[in-house]
């Protein structure tokens, strides 16, 4: 029953489908691009300091406004779908689960992004260590919106 | 508790999702380097902004035939889709358009950064019109 009621789906909820979809594409692929310029700051420490200027940047202006957009793309959807109240499969709670721990990660990595940018605008070195924790929690990030990729495409049950 | 039981269906449309994501996640890490690369004193150096390139490239490449695969799979193994539906069509013309523009755009990038970028830039712009449109189509399924 759960299955079934997944798939079915009324045309009103494809627009937020779209936005959700589409948010979570910008979020993996920002999350991306924090990764590849912090594994691109262990192997050249001389480019750090650019490529930290660049992940911490692309936190506050792709990472936080993706996952702001997949989210109400999210909740959209599950208002236009109108599934009953008991309709509790695992793969919406593991959406839920690391949508919000998402979330929790992301505000820690805004916060460290802030102190970093300041070090880094200041001309010290640690903002790259900060970029760095920033880079590797991006990598945790990603990781995790794999598995829920998997809870929502192939819906186990 | 939770179960975890999936049958190939959902393995296929998994597959063919997260190469979904891998192109378009890779083409929005190509945007952001583009960003990146701008003006008189881009925040990326020549060096580690090619390897950056170059990576994602290949990612949108390796997603980007993960889903043609997995996607024509999904059509063959699932009754409700034929290959020959419209919207499938649509999406392999769009896919094909959005394949040529990503080579096109990663030679302009890589022969010349500075005189190829804004040849880059616009096979780059289409590539990522034609993969948008396809996950319109891919959303609506048109005629489905």
């Amino acid at each position: 029953m759960p299955e079934l009621l997944a798939a079915i789906r009324p045309d009103s909820v494809n627009l937020p489908l779209m936005i959700h979809v589409l948010g979570a594409m910008l979020l993996v692929g920002t999350l991306l691009a924090v990764t590849l310029v912090t594994v691109l700051g262990w192997r050249s420490p001389e480019s750090a300091p650019g490529l930290s200027r660049y992940a911490l940047k692309t936190l506050v202006l792709g990472v936080l406004p993706a996952y702001i957009l997949m989210r109400i793309g999210a909740q959209w959807t599950e208002v236009e779908q109108d599934y009953p109240d008991d309709f509790e499969p695992g793969w919406l709670g593991i959406g839920y689960i690391t949508a919000d721990i998402g979330a929790l990660l992301i505000l820690i990595s805004l916060i460290l992004g802030a102190i970093g940018l300041r070090k880094l605008r200041a001309g010290g070195t640690g903002g790259v260590r900060f970029a760095r924790i920033v880079g590797v929690i991006c990598i945790v990030l990603l990781a995790a919106y794999i598995v829920a990729v998997w809870a929502m495409t192939a819906k186990p049950t | 508790m939770y179960g975890l039981a999936v049958d190939l269906y959902d393995w296929l449309l998994f597959l063919h999702v997260i190469s979904a994501f891998i192109a378009v996640g890779a083409l929005t890490a190509l945007w952001g380097l583009i960003l990146a690369t701008r003006g008189a004193t881009p925040l990326l150096d020549e060096r580690s902004a090619m390897t950056y390139g170059r990576t994602a490239g290949i990612l949108v490449g390796v997603g980007m035939m993960g889903a043609i695969i997995f996607g024509i799979w999904l059509a063959i193994d699932v009754d409700a889709y034929q290959l020959w539906d419209g919207w499938i069509l649509a999406s392999l013309v769009l896919w094909a358009i959005g394949g040529w523009a990503g080579g096109k755009a990663g030679r302009a990038f890589e022969s010349d950064p500075v005189a190829g970028r804004e040849a880059g830039i616009r096979f780059q712009t289409i590539n990522s019109v034609a993969v948008l449109l396809i996950l319109i189509l891919m959303i609506w399924k048109p005629g489905a």
